[in-house]
């Protein structure tokens, strides 16, 4: 958004724009009827690239898919995807959160459950009571990536006694200065941005970094919209932040990755790095639960998850800024589902 | 208008004892007081205006025929909103249907029929309590009755039970702008009714709801227009954010456990990594305020209609 300047907001500019905004209207009611009348055919047909027709299978029945907003996406390509060869299939995807995703799941309510996050005992406890079976399947990896400004030349790698020192609960108050975590680094203020305390991701850092799931510093700018952790960094050259690998690899132009030395040297965060194993300790699996009753009395189920595993599907994955698995690991979730190895809490 | 020199008209006050009429000052006061009202409105317009073109200038070049008539896509330039916009005109149907006639009907027994009783009291006070209630309780007493309790009536997660959901969160307002409305009805004309022979509801039914509709309608269409934006709710209801096909405008459609809404996508393309969902984003929300629009204007050709009526 640019700032307005005031003579912009004469009574002429407002009158232009709500007559602009009466024609748009006009035209989307127009759009609506026109669309009305054509009826509602199934729409998922007509999007992306046409399928073979050969794939088409023949499948019905209806999918529900809910769970964490990070794995979301991921579920969403591929959903998509199956629908244009299984048209006849209807796969719906919600985002309302790891442990929100698996409440509906032991409802009954989901066959597939999104997680950004191993499940908790409590969590197996509660669906064992509803009589439902989970299947633990990783369906790919994101690398949390610690950002920092493109004018930050000092900060290229950092390992993670360095990160604890600024983001340890101790921190709160005293490291205020890049020089205090590293005496090679400049007497420069230290700007901090950080997911908040909901997510994932949070929970993910602070146990790698500080030890403790939840443990952190609390004063540093905190959003739940990773959005504005990108647009903090970009804006700051003194800035730090840590969010997901999609967001950094979508405004690689904005910021800078930090190589991270997690005891065998500097990585950089990359596809190469986290298939390879490297990029530790901040590679994080994202896993699908599939319900083992689903999977082996529904047929589109099965299918969909069968779908899902296909290493040939897997550009799905990296179109959507994770990093896919390698065909090998597929081979080993595959076979998990198929085996029907039901996940307990140990 | 430009203050007149009372002298100048003749209309001269006199200047005597302890009276100092002190022109200048008051019309300079006057004046300062306009400046203030001024800037309070020119002030609202600017957020108002530098918000909308903010949103124009992003989303106007995404937004096609295309993109209304399209479902979600992993891939924004395929992406379009017909789901959820179908999803909120299905949803906004649900929630008018339930809340006027409720709200409406809550509103003249309260104002016309009941007496001045101690439990009229209670009833007045806890409605307006509820106004002030957060919409996602309403979203946990929506998940709790209607899509758990009610499940074989509402099919569960659905949009029966979200739009039930918004329908109790607006029920509070349409109560409580139907009352002003009737309070504003000259207490004459019911008296006047009476002295004629007519009972209560004929006195209510021919002359006093006419005169308060017109306030009746502006109400409850604000409330449907809070209600549309309203996202916390909904998901806690069950809205999902990936819907590739569209709600079928029946009972059984309406009962189907898989739906969204407009606010819901937004949401959803606005937290992506991806700019170009960002853009999309501001697409859906001109739609948005496109309905908004639309709604507001019927009310006003409507409340105009009711006025020159009479």
């Amino acid at each position: 958004m640019s700032p307005v300047s005031a003579e912009f907001l004469s009574e002429g500019v407002i009158q232009m724009l709500s007559k602009i905004a009466y024609s748009l209207s006009l035209v989307a009611l127009l759009g609506g009827l026109v669309a009305c009348g054509g009826g509602t055919t199934d729409t998922a047909a007509d999007s992306g690239d046409a399928a073979p027709a050969e794939e088409a299978s023949g499948l019905t029945g209806t999918i529900t898919i809910d769970g964490s907003s990070t794995v979301f996406p991921i579920s969403e390509a591929m959903a998509e995807e199956f629908q244009i060869a299984n048209p006849d299939v209807k796969i719906t995807v919600g985002a309302s959160g790891t442990g929100g995703g698996f409440e509906k799941f032991c409802a009954g309510e989901t066959q597939v459950s999104n997680a950004s996050r191993g499940v908790k005992p409590e969590e197996i406890a509660k669906c064992a009571e509803a009589g439902i079976e989970m299947i633990e399947v990783p369906v790919a990896t994101d690398a949390l990536t610690v950002v920092v400004n493109p004018d930050n030349d000092w900060a290229t790698c950092m390992t993670i006694d360095e990160l604890s020192t600024i983001w340890s609960p101790e921190a709160e108050g005293t490291i205020d200065n890049w020089n205090q975590v590293n005496p090679a680094y400049p007497d420069a203020p230290l700007v901090l941005y950080g997911p908040g305390t909901d997510s994932g991701t949070f929970d993910y850092f602070t146990d790698e970094v500080n030890g403790e799931e939840g443990a952190s510093r609390g004063d540093y700018t905190a959003s739940e919209d990773d959005n504005v952790l990108v647009q903090g960094v970009e804006g700051d050259t003194n800035a730090l932040g840590y969010f997901g690998y999609a967001y950094f690899f979508e405004n690689q132009d904005r910021m800078k990755a930090v190589e991270i030395d997690g005891g065998s040297g500097c990585v950089a965060p990359d596809e190469e790095t986290v298939l390879a194993g490297e990029y530790t300790p901040f590679s994080r699996p994202l896993f699908i639960y599939v319900s083992k009753a689903a999977y082996e009395e529904d047929e589109a189920v099965k299918a969909f998850v069968n779908f899902y595993l296909d290493p040939t599907n897997k550009d799905y994955v990296g179109d959507t800024g994770y990093v896919a698995l390698s065909d090998e690991q597929y081979a080993e979730s595959l076979a998990k589902v198929e085996g029907g190895e039901v996940k307990t809490a140990e | 208008m430009n203050p007149i020199d009372p002298q100048a008209q003749g209309l001269g006050l006199p200047e005597t004892g302890n009276f100092k009429p002190q022109l200048e000052r008051r019309y300079k006061f006057d004046q300062i007081f306009k400046i203030i009202s001024w800037a309070a409105t020119f002030s609202a317009i600017a957020v108002l205006a530098i918000l909308l073109i903010g949103v124009l200038s992003e989303g106007i070049p995404k937004l096609s025929l295309e993109f209304l008539t399209a479902p979600p896509s992993r891939k924004a330039e395929q992406a379009g909103i017909w789901p959820a916009f179908l999803g909120t005109i299905a949803l906004l149907l649900i929630t008018a249907a339930s809340a006027i006639p409720l709200g409406v009907g809550t509103g003249i027994f309260l104002q016309e029929f009941a007496q001045d009783s101690k439990l009229a009291k209670v009833i007045e006070i806890n409605i307006s309590n509820l106004a002030a209630v957060p919409s996602i309780i309403y979203g946990m007493l929506g998940l709790f009755v209607f899509a758990r309790l009610l499940e074989p009536m509402t099919g569960g997660r659905s949009i029966f039970s979200a739009g039930l959901t918004l329908a109790l969160l607006i029920l509070p307002v349409i109560i409580v702008s139907t009352r002003e409305s009737l309070k504003a009805v000259p207490d004459s004309i019911r008296m006047a009714g009476m002295a004629l022979g007519a009972t209560r509801w004929q006195t209510v039914r021919i002359h006093v709801l006419p005169l308060a509709i017109p306030g009746i309608l502006t109400g409850t269409i604000l409330a449907l227009s809070r209600a549309i934006g309203e996202t916390a709710p909904i998901i806690v209801v069950g809205a999902a954010a990936f819907v590739p096909f569209a709600p079928e405008f029946s009972v059984e459609g309406f009962r189907e456990p898989a739906f969204t809404a407009m606010p819901i996508q937004i949401f959803n393309w606005i937290s992506r990594p991806q700019e170009e969902f960002h853009a999309i984003a501001a697409s859906a929300i001109i739609v948005l305020l496109m309905v908004l629009l639309v709604m507001n204007t019927t009310a006003i050709v409507l409340r105009n209609r009711f006025q020159s009526n009479r």
